[in-house]
């Protein structure tokens, strides 16, 4: 059972988050080709190792960016998705 | 047989009566099942899974591979209960398992003069015809250890304890106590947890001196100084598991049938300090009842006063069985030490051990130590790895693992000298490695043979290590064996991976209190008890305890309803609060139809889609004002609507400037429909501006009742005249029985869902996920408008319009009739047609009922261009019975509408 | 180059017993691997080893490498709780996986080996009104493709199943089910085993060990692959690599619909016969069989977190189990002997990838998330028809990875509204 950090709330456990996306994905939209479309709806990375990725912790309802290893587990850090925007 | 001198942890005075395979023994409180039985001259105490060869006692721990039981007392049992960890009771019957009649007299026991012929995998070589099936119920019955009461039923449930300090340590012998007692000496915050009875480990029987003082005295000391220090001390548990981030599940068994704690305990730093175990040597017919650990013999002599032998011998390839030696001797036992072992005689019990040298020596236990396996299996579940240490003669920990420390004999400090004495190349007498699996050294050569290489392999293909024990008796000396047998080098061949639970672990204990209702609790009415006393029905639905009927006669009450007035609990229905300047656009976005053009106090029926295309929910969304709209959704898609609001707010639009709020637990819905609904609502006090009457079909007002607020909307569920109103909880009592004794003059009724689902079927109105799958589209509703016409971006759009969607055979919501008479279409029907004599589905009923407005059979469906086909005739298969209906429009009563304006 | 292999009968093993089992010959060879061969399969799991079998025997492609990088059967194949069946709602998974279950059934005979296939029937529980109404929409789809199905009653399911919850009063009352007779249960060992004895037999190479780290490319196809014993080339490489294919499909280039989750399987202790049948309840998301040996075998859903570590987690473990407990109150009495997990290729729509790749050269065969075991036979002959012919067998063309642009997914949960 993992501890995941949440950038407003702390240190959880992961039963109270969710995963979302994978980081770095744009919408499609009306005028995507059917591949960009398909691209953006179902294809992936899918990294073994390092990841970023947007997850959702449930108690408060922040989406927020995830940087953690797939195959360790371990948790490297966690942050606002929209100080991130400014960046 | 027990000595004058006892041991320390028996009580001598309090003799327990017992039963072993129906023979009545005596044991003493402290006892465990196996130190009664040794008492007790009792020899061999089962049988082996495959060969049923005569079992004894090998061991004193949760390692022990042999002495398994079905142990039950009244009503109470366990199957497969280690009579090493099982503590002795009163009355407890025992019985052992995989022989009949009993352990001494097995009728399976011939098995083992075939056993050539059963050689490890020999399943997979023969039973091919004709085929498996007309062996397996056979050896399905043969194998299995205990038996289960299959009518049990679990009477007490485990406590599961979420807890966290800065230190555990994971076993209470002399390194784990020391350890325990430096950290908690700094300031930490500690806990140990060890597996027996009681604390100290190997320091509960061995004599050594500590710190210039005795094992007891030092061991008795240093738990006085912990408990000073606040150490909490949990014995009788097992770590178990290692688990991400440090969390460790320990189960705490409880004495007696009760099921064990489960603790999850939380700790910066994990101290393995969980010894070794003493490996067999491997010699032929090393599975005889009386052959034993050397230091479980001194174990049972010094704790229970159990002498295991009288003509003992010893074979060893390390120093630690002097003391043991000594130990028999003051016990008064004949001692022979013996450098190797090369047959043992006897087949129920020992009676002579064969030297190397072939001399023949007379004896009765023949006590044995091969050299401790580290027990390092929580290093490695938490992805440590281990390196081949030759003068250990033993695999040690290799590089630490962030968060956890190993040591003691865990970590290879045993205090004794090994010389390796591994197994020689299997001779013509089998000798074993896996004694409760009956895995000889003869299977690993064969498996070796045969390619069978990998330790995974042999592990599967053997089944060593697979039995209880999970291999901790066995593992190490079958490794190095396939080590030699296959040129390889011991590190080379590595071993099988650690898998959790360290040892079995009550399935109770990861239950806890997730039984009947509490498995999954079901969402509960504020009005519950008010519809029990009305004579409610209650079913599930989509998570929650809702009113089916009022009654038997379903048809009835619809009926009713039709003709007067129903009351129906809609309270589960969705109220989502989408409050800001960005509602409007938030809501446009996540919605299948534009919103934000809806004016104050209306509603607005439409679909949400997934990005997918495919429908998700449908719903009326209010606009309450410029800023606040409510999103009414299907109750079972409260919290999904919920949360992909907040995910579109958080990712498309400035989160300042819109807020979504889940206001639907606060609030109770009762729906009164019917063309006497208004006058129903007329005798209610609900404080409204304007008259019913010019409240217009989709709009709503606010007002107040009892003193709250109050919202009224005129909108339908069932095709007729209908009112919502929708009052905070505290109210909902009052506007129950406002409504229901307004309605009995006007001839209404209470409306169970089961009605209500009649009802908007004879109007056509569907419910998502039942008249939809996760293949509908809007279109295939006939709702093509906001497709065709929106510009804007929405959640879903593009999927409108791949290839597959806009493809012709999509199954589309339609009507269908059976022939006058007929009975309904059983749900879950399928349209059949058949294309070159084959058969195939052109999409199946949805709904079906009968309607008792029409007096005939109504039914929706999902039919392969079902919208341009009205008229056509269907053949219909169900349960191999084939029927023929028509496709018609999906609206059975009043297409114009005109029973929603009375 | 056919190699020697021992037959297996009751009769070489009665002979064999007299000569002290010193006779058999290994189940497989264990080669070096050559410089280059005719085709590579990537993935020494039962669909790996299955291609490469399908290769040699059907299409007579014997220079063939099978490149695993751990032990045979050591992914997935080695990990799953080993149910086989055929109950689909959609033709195309009818034909792909009642395919399979056809070739099951004669499968321990044409290896001569005895993978075990106990077909003992399984039941999908349902537990409320509406889950029969969805059952019934089930059983009557099958029953139209052809495959054998019955819709069960309350009684049957617990004449099937009599240790079952049947209190009126359970949080999940029995209300019926789905039933088909033909599926169950086989040795999951066995089918990589049996699978790798006839690959090798005919002349296949397995090579363990053996990490594929990269590919060959040239003109913008694949030649072969790069791996920890050096470069092999091939003209044809198929993926069958379960968890592990957006990982090699990354260094091919592209992208693929799967996010890779761990899932768990558990098993009791053994006991004598409690369960003669597969049961898997609507509501409880557990699912058990007795094994042979007498334990039971238990999972459910997949842990919650994307990942990589072959190893469960508790939350998941902790309802699994409370499940089995509610579905079997006297199951209570067992305890839990061992507990694991597979690292599992989930795809949105639940069925499997198989068809050319984006890479000209490179052959997929992917996508089987959790149920995979039951298709390894059908798998194994699809890609090896693909590999061979270059071109789709009419099974495997609608599960080709082009349905995710044309939208034409087929998802089986979305469709019988049973998520198995
Ligand atoms: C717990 C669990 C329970 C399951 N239960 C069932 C069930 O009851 N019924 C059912 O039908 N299915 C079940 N499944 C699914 C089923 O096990 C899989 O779908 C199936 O085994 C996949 O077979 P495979 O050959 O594709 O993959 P695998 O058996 O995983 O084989 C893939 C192989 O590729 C190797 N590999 C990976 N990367 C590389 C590389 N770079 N180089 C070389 N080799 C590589 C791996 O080591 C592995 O051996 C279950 C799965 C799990 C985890
Ligand atoms: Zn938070």
């Amino acid at each position: 059972m993992q501890l995941i950090s949440c950038p407003f709330c702390g240190l959880r456990d992961e039963t109270e988050f969710r995963f979302g996306a994978e980081a770095g994905k744009r919408r499609g939209t009306a005028s995507s080709s059917a591949e960009e479309w398909a691209n953006y709806l179902y294809f992936q990375g899918n990294p073994k190792g390092q990841t970023r990725e947007i997850w959702v912790h449930l108690a408060c309802g922040e989406f927020f960016m995830l940087e953690r290893d797939s195959m360790t587990h371990e948790i490297h850090q966690s942050y606002c998705i929209r100080k991130e925007d400014q960046k | 047989m027990r000595l004058a001198s006892f041991g320390t942890a028996v009580d001598s005075t309090k003799p327990l009566n017992f039963t072993f395979d129906g023979m009545a023994c005596q044991g003493l409180a402290g006892d465990t099942v196996a130190s009664a039985l040794l008492a007790a001259g009792v020899r061999v105490v089962g049988r082996s899974f495959k060969y049923h060869r005569p079992r004894g006692i090998w061991g004193h721990g949760s390692e022990e591979p042999n002495a398994i039981f079905d142990v039950s007392c009244g009503i109470d049992r366990e199957p497969n209960a280690r009579g090493t960890t099982t503590q002795l009771s009163e009355g407890l019957r025992v019985r052992s398992v995989n022989a009949s009649p009993n352990a001494s007299r097995d009728t399976y026991g011939l098995f083992d003069a075939f056993a050539r012929f059963i050689p490890a995998g020999f399943y997979y070589k023969t039973f091919m015809w004709p085929d498996w099936q007309r062996f397996e119920p056979r050896i399905r019955a043969m194998a299995g250890l205990g038996c289960i009461d299959k009518v049990w039923s679990p009477k007490s449930f485990s406590r599961q304890v979420n807890s966290t300090c800065d230190v555990l340590v994971v076993g209470a012998g002399r390194s784990g106590l020391a350890a325990a007692s430096r950290a908690a000496k700094d300031g930490k915050s500690v806990m140990i947890v060890d597996e027996g009875i009681e604390p100290g480990g190997t320091l509960l029987y061995r004599s050594r001196l500590i710190e210039g003082v005795s094992a007891s005295d030092w061991l008795c000391e240093t738990l006085i100084e912990l408990e000073r220090r606040d150490v909490r001390m949990l014995s009788r548990a097992t770590a178990y598991g290692v688990y991400d981030h440090n969390l460790v599940c320990v189960s705490e068994l409880k004495g007696g049938f009760a099921p064990p704690d489960l603790w999850r305990i939380r700790t910066s730093e994990i101290v393995i300090a969980t010894g070794a175990i003493e490996r067999p040597l491997v010699f032929p017919n090393n599975d005889r009842p009386g052959v034993m650990s050397a230091a479980s013999a001194l174990f049972y002599l010094r704790r229970y006063g159990v002498r295991v032998g009288e003509r003992v011998v010893i074979a060893s390839n390390n120093d630690s069985t002097g003391e043991i030696a000594n130990a028999f001797r003051d016990a008064e036992a004949k001692v022979i030490e013996v450098a190797a072992v090369k047959d043992v005689k006897g087949r129920h019990g020992i009676e002579a051990v064969i030297d190397s040298e072939g001399r023949s020596i007379a004896a009765d236990a023949l006590l044995v130590s091969g050299g401790f396996t580290p027990t390092v299996h929580l290093y490695c579940q938490n992805k440590g790895r281990l390196r081949w240490s030759e003068s250990h003669a033993a695999f040690l920990p290799g590089k630490p693992v962030e968060g956890m420390r190993v040591v003691g004999s865990a970590a290879g400090d045993f205090g004794w000298t090994v010389s390796a004495a591994w197994a020689a190349k299997p001779g013509k007498t089998r000798a074993w490695i896996d004694f409760q699996n009956d895995v000889t050294l003869k299977d690993l050569a064969q498996a070796a043979r045969e390619n069978y290489r990998s330790v995974e392999h042999v592990k599967r293909y053997t089944t060593l290590g697979m039995a209880t024990d999970q291999g901790k008796t066995s593992n190490l000396n079958g490794l190095v064996a396939m080590a030699a047998l296959t040129g390889r080098s011991i590190a080379e061949t590595g071993t099988t991976t650690y898998r959790p639970p360290y040892t079995p672990t009550s399935l109770m204990a990861f239950t806890g209190v997730r039984h009947g209702e509490l498995f999954n609790p079901v969402r509960r009415l504020a009005l519950e008890p008010e519809h029990r006393a009305a004579g409610a029905v209650f079913r599930e639905y989509g998570g929650w305890l809702r009113p089916a009927a009022y009654g038997s006669d379903i048809q009835a009450e619809a009926l009713r309803a039709r003709e007067t007035v129903g009351i129906f609990d809609g309270s589960p229905l969705g109220k989502i609060d989408v409050i800001g300047p960005d509602a409007g656009a938030l809501l446009d976005f996540n919605s299948y139809g534009t919103i934000s053009t809806l004016r104050p106090g209306r509603l607005r029926y439409g679909f949400m889609l997934q990005e997918t295309g495919i429908v998700y929910d449908d719903g009326v969304i209010a606009r309450v004002d410029e800023y606040r709209f409510v999103v009414s959704c299907s109750s079972s898609h409260v919290q999904g609507v919920y949360q992909r609001l907040e995910e579109w707010r958080q990712d498309q639009f400035d989160p300042s400037r819109v807020y979504i709020h889940n206001a639907t637990p606060r609030w109770a819905t009762l729906t009164v429909t019917g063309p006497r609904s208004r006058q129903l609502l007329k005798e209610l006090d609900l404080g409204l501006d304007i008259g019913l009457a010019e409240l217009p079909h989709m709009a709503f007002v606010l007002g107040s009742f009892e003193g709250g607020p109050a919202r009224v909307a005129r909108v339908s569920f069932s095709g007729d005249l209908s009112f919502e109103v929708s009052v905070p909880l505290s109210k909902a009592v009052l506007l129950f029985h406002a409504m229901r004794r307004a309605s009995t003059p006007l001839g209404g009724i209470l409306l169970g869902l089961e009605a209500m689902m009649i009802l908007r079927a004879e109007k056509g109105y569907i419910v998502i996920g039942k008249d939809t799958d996760g293949l509908t589209m809007p279109h295939d509703l006939g709702h093509t408008g906001p497709r065709d016409k929106r510009t804007d971006e929405f959640v879903g759009r593009r999927a409108l319009f791949t290839d597959w969607a806009m493809g012709r055979d999509r199954r589309q919501l339609v009507g269908l009739a059976v022939a006058e008479g007929e009975a309904a279409l059983p749900t879950g029907s399928h349209g059949i047609e058949r294309v070159n004599g084959k058969l195939r589905s052109v999409g199946y009923v949805t709904s079906s009922y009968f309607s008792p407005t029409l007096r005939r059979p109504i039914a929706l469906g999902l039919i392969e261009r079902g919208a341009a086909r009205q008229g056509d005739t269907v053949k219909f298969q169900y349960l191999g019975r084939e029927r023929e209906a028509t496709i018609v429009a999906p609206c059975f009563i009043d297409p114009e509408g005109t029973r929603l304006h009375v | 180059m056919i190699r020697r292999r021992s037959h297996y009968s009751a009769f070489t093993l009665f002979k064999e017993g007299l000569l002290g089992q010193v006779g058999w010959q290994p189940t497989w060879a264990s080669p070096e691997p050559k410089p280059a061969y005719d085709a590579i399969v990537v993935g020494g799991g039962g669909h790996g080893l299955a291609t490469a079998y399908y290769l040699a025997k059907n299409h007579g492609l014997p220079n063939v490498a099978v490149i695993e990088k751990g032990w045979l059967g050591g992914g997935n194949t080695g990990r799953n709780t080993t149910v086989v069946r055929s109950n689909y709602f959609y033709p195309e998974s009818v034909a792909l996986y009642d395919f399979a279950l056809r070739l099951y059934e004669g499968l321990s005979r044409e290896l001569n080996y005895n993978i075990m296939l106990s077909q003992r029937g399984m039941v999908v529980v349902a537990h409320s009104e509406f889950e029969m109404e969805i059952s019934a929409r089930l059983v009557n789809a099958m029953q139209i493709n052809g495959v054998d199905a019955e819709l069960f009653s309350r009684e049957q399911v617990i004449e099937i199943a009599p240790a079952m919850n049947a209190r009126p009063d359970a949080r999940y009352p029995i209300f019926g089910g789905v039933w088909q007779s033909r599926a169950g249960v086989a040795r999951h060992d066995a089918v990589a085993w049996g699978y790798a004895r006839g690959a090798s037999h005919l002349g296949v190479d397995i090579i363990q060990n053996c990490e594929v780290l990269d590919f060959i490319f040239e003109a913008g196809r694949c030649c072969g692959v790069v791996t920890s014993l050096g470069e092999i080339r091939a003209g044809r490489v198929g993926l069958a690599v379960a968890g592990h294919s957006s990982v090699l499909a990354a260094k091919a280039g592209f992208q693929l619909p799967i996010q890779s989750y761990a899932l768990q399987a558990m098993v009791s202790e053994p006991v004598k016969p409690v369960l003669d049948t597969v049961v898997l309840s609507l509501g409880t998301g557990t699912y058990v069989s007795q094994s042979d040996k007498g334990e039971l075998v238990f999972g459910g859903g997949l842990d919650r977190i994307p990942s990589y570590a072959q190893r469960g987690n508790p939350p998941l473990q902790e309802q699994v189990i409370s499940g089995l407990v509610e579905m079997f109150p006297a199951f209570g009495q067992l305890k839990l002997l061992r507990q694991w997990a597979g690292i599992v290729d989930i795809v949105p729509d639940s069925s499997p990838i198989i068809g050319p790749s984006p890479l000209p050269g490179l052959y997929l065969n992917c996508g089987w998330g959790t149920g995979g075991f039951k298709a390894i036979p059908a798998g194994g002959w699809l890609l090896a028809h693909l590999m061979a012919i270059g071109s789709h067998h009419e099974i495997s063309r609608p599960f080709d990875l082009g349905r995710f642009t044309s939208g034409r997914l087929i998802d089986e949960a979305a469709g019988s509204g049973i998520a198995h």
